[in-house]
């Protein structure tokens, strides 16, 4: 039939056959033995060469995580995650320490060719490309290449691996390390604080207006792999970064587990952009395998008028459990976080942020855009906390939610918490169905069911996608049309 | 030239069609008057292919091809454009962007490569400025906030954009003044041509003085029951409905 033609041209046309980043790659790799003991934290912590003070903060967090208990409060539902039958730890082999492109197994670069990610310096410096985006590209447990290096350090910005800025910058890594997210935090965070392998480190001086985008590129390849990586971003006294992030994953029948944690640092007047694309495999349509997303992201706002934006679009995971958030502790400091999250198939969502003022004069503001399809629940779950000393908090959310169909679910569960009578909170919420009248209406102007669809929804969340930097803006529509792909009955 | 032979619909169990049978020729403008209630509307949400509906027995064709076979897109793209009474908004959509969408993918329907930025820019602006539409209106999303004239003034822009070879005109000056209603009409006036046939949906016969007719149908419980020149709409406004109405002696 036609239709089914039109949709073929469709998922041509975007260079992708369902989920795209589905294949993987044959690397040989340098494991850690199956399972999760105070031997395998000290083998992750060895194989990094850390300091002493390292290896026994990983150590005291595994010994808190022992005596910890899996959160359930989430509107998720998956089997018991058996943590003695992971690896924790996988490198590509060869990629130990430091090393530039030239050093980069070709196979490795391949891969990320593949996914679309461009790791060659030569031609954005020869201005045959575009963009310039520096990109650190971790794949498995360890950061495979970081690219820019030496262009961002002249204008004193550090952006390396941080099992590299652990070498070469401990004093910053032990001063900020855990100061936003402790080894205490929750039960996945804390372990992450054990076993976390890799992940990008960031610092801007002062003043400092960071010369180009930063991005980081996740890859799990390996089976039955935990990802456990690990982001510090330091922006100092004026300075300013916009960070992407990207996450992709082979199609697997087992889930996978990713516990990733990020912390952010504003000192004062310094603004850090963070944007994610998360696009881990969310599993078949019969809701086999897929990543399970535990996710800790927090952003501290430590200096006056310091400001922290969150921008995340969701489509991936088999779960999702992450709420990136803000601690308003400087004065007139602020806090965005623009969200969306698609799912479908049997995925299940449950996400949202935190912003807690502390400071004076503070602002936030939440725009969380969750769309359901297929079999999947999606609930947004955010909190929005004013200090009793926190005088004249400013707080406006708004959460609208779309459904596809009649088997999927939206859920939003605000939580909203005033301890002083000068705070100012608002709060609105909606639910809206794509109605036959707007679909048809579309088809009677020549889209079929899937492309009208996709056009709604990209409405739908334009207030997003307008924070997210261009190109990711472009990527990100595209991945919401595959996303609802089979949305439409 | 569009052939309805003999149509039968009815929806959750509620015949609603009845036996309607209509030719409309190239370069025809037809008109199809009748009461509420008659099946006006469900006869251009059929052609167009909505679904919902359960064609039970009957033919539609356009230029031939059987257009119960295809879906609502694939109608469209054949050349087929529908005229709503009343306009669907799509929040966040800017009007440009959904144009280029409906455009380009009803080309791509036919085999053909998208219209360049440019043309379509040039073409946008010109077809635009005829109908009084602003710049302006067409960065705002689809009509999202539209005036009831604006709406069906961006209405006629589409059918001008997408040159169909056929246009079902649902009551039109439904929530339109006079003004708003001239500049419409004038827009679909600028459409008419040997090549195209127009079915002008309507309870009023005022429409009619702006688009003449060149055959008039009445359409009463489900199908036609009535032909003949213009003077029949002008008839039909002094004596009204009442000889077709439901319950009246067929």
């Amino acid at each position: 039939m036609a239709a089914v033609q039109q949709t073929v041209d469709t998922v041509k046309t975007l260079d992708v056959d369902a989920y795209k980043y589905g294949f993987s790659t044959q690397i040989e790799s340098d494991k850690a033995p199956r399972g999760l003991n105070e031997d395998i934290v000290r083998f992750i912590s060895a194989r990094k060469n850390e300091p002493d003070w390292l290896t026994q903060w990983r150590l005291d967090a595994f010994r808190r995580w022992l005596t910890m208990e899996e959160p359930r409060w989430a509107r998720v539902d998956y089997p018991k995650i058996d943590y003695q039958d992971l690896y924790y730890y996988s490198a590509p082999k060869g990629t130990a320490g430091p090393r530039t492109l030239a050093d980069v197994d070709p196979e490795l670069l391949r891969v990320y060719a593949k996914l679309g990610i461009p790791l060659s310096e030569q031609e954005a410096l020869a201005g045959v490309q575009e963009r310039r985006v520096a990109v650190d590209a971790v794949f498995d447990s360890v950061s495979v290449v970081t690219t820019f290096k030496e262009e961002l350090a002249k204008a004193g910005v550090i952006f390396c691996p941080i099992s590299e800025a652990v070498q070469t910058h401990p004093e910053l890594v032990k001063k900020y390390l855990g100061s936003v997210v402790p080894a205490t935090d929750n039960y996945f965070a804390t372990l992450n604080a054990a076993v976390f392998s890799d992940g990008s480190f960031v610092y801007i001086p002062p003043g400092v207006r960071c010369p180009m985008e930063l991005s980081t590129y996740f890859r799990i390849n390996e089976q039955n792999t935990g990802q456990f990586e690990r982001t510090l971003i330091i922006a100092d006294a004026g300075s300013y970064v916009s960070y992407l992030e990207g996450c992709t994953a082979p199609k697997r029948d087992e889930n996978q587990l990713h516990a990733a944690v990020v912390e952010l640092i504003a000192h004062d007047d310094a603004e850090i952009k963070y944007s994610t694309v998360q696009n881990w495999y969310p599993g078949d349509s019969e809701g086999k395998g897929g990543i399970y997303n535990f996710v800790t992201k927090r952003g501290d706002c430590r200096g006056i008028r310091s400001k922290i934006s969150w921008t995340q679009v969701e489509t991936g995971s088999a779960i999702t459990w992450k709420y990136p958030s803000c601690i308003l502790r400087g004065d007139f400091s602020r806090g965005e976080f623009y969200s969306i999250a698609i799912s479908n198939g049997y995925q299940q969502v449950d996400s949202g942020t935190k912003m807690l003022h502390l400071g004076n004069d503070t602002s936030s503001r939440v725009i969380s855009k969750g769309i359901s399809a297929g079999h999947s629940q999606n609930t947004y779950r955010g909190q929005v906390f004013a200090h009793r000393k926190a005088l004249r908090a400013r707080n406006f959310t708004n959460c609208d939610s779309l459904l596809i169909g009649n088997q999927c679910g939206a859920h939003t569960v605000p939580y909203i918490e005033a301890k002083n009578s000068t705070a100012q909170f608002e709060h609105e919420a909606t639910t809206s169905k794509i109605s036959d009248d707007q679909l048809f209406y579309c088809m009677q102007r020549g889209l079929e069911a899937e492309e009208a669809t996709a056009l709604i929804v990209n409405g739908f969340v334009r207030d997003v996608l307008q924070q997210l930097p261009m190109e990711f803006a472009v990527e990100a529509q595209k991945l919401i049309a595959i996303s609802l792909e089979g949305s439409v009955g | 030239m569009l052939e309805i032979e003999n149509l039968h619909v009815s929806i959750a169990g509620k015949k609603i069609l009845n036996g309607l049978t209509l030719t409309v020729e190239d370069g025809q403008v037809a008109a199809i008057m009748g009461p509420n209630g008659s099946g006006k509307s469900t006869l251009s949400y059929v052609v167009a292919g909505r679904a919902d509906y359960e064609v039970e027995q009957g033919s539609i064709r356009l230029d031939g091809i059987d257009l119960l076979r295809k879906s609502a897109a694939e109608r469209a793209a054949l050349g087929l454009f529908l005229v709503f009474q009343y306009p669907l908004e799509i929040p966040g959509v800017a009007t440009m962007t959904f144009l280029k969408a409906a455009i380009n993918a009803q080309r791509r329907a036919r085999g053909e490569s998208d219209l360049p930025i440019p043309d379509f820019m040039k073409q946008v602006r010109a077809a635009a400025q005829k109908l009084d539409i602003s710049q302006d209106m067409l960065k705002r999303p689809v009509n999202v906030g539209f005036s009831g004239g604006e709406k069906k003034r961006m209405e006629i822009l589409q059918m001008a954009l997408l040159e169909p070879r056929f246009a079902i005109l649902d009551e039109m000056d439904s929530g339109l003044d006079i003004d708003a209603l001239k500049t419409c009409a004038e827009g679909v006036n600028a459409l008419r041509g040997k090549d195209r046939g127009l079915l002008v949906i309507t309870h009023y016969q005022r429409l009619l003085d702006f688009i003449s007719p060149d055959i008039v149908h009445v359409m009463s419980r489900g199908k036609i029951v009535k032909s003949g020149g213009p003077e029949l709409a002008l008839a039909l406004e002094a004596s009204g409905y009442a000889e077709y109405a439901e319950g009246a002696a067929a």
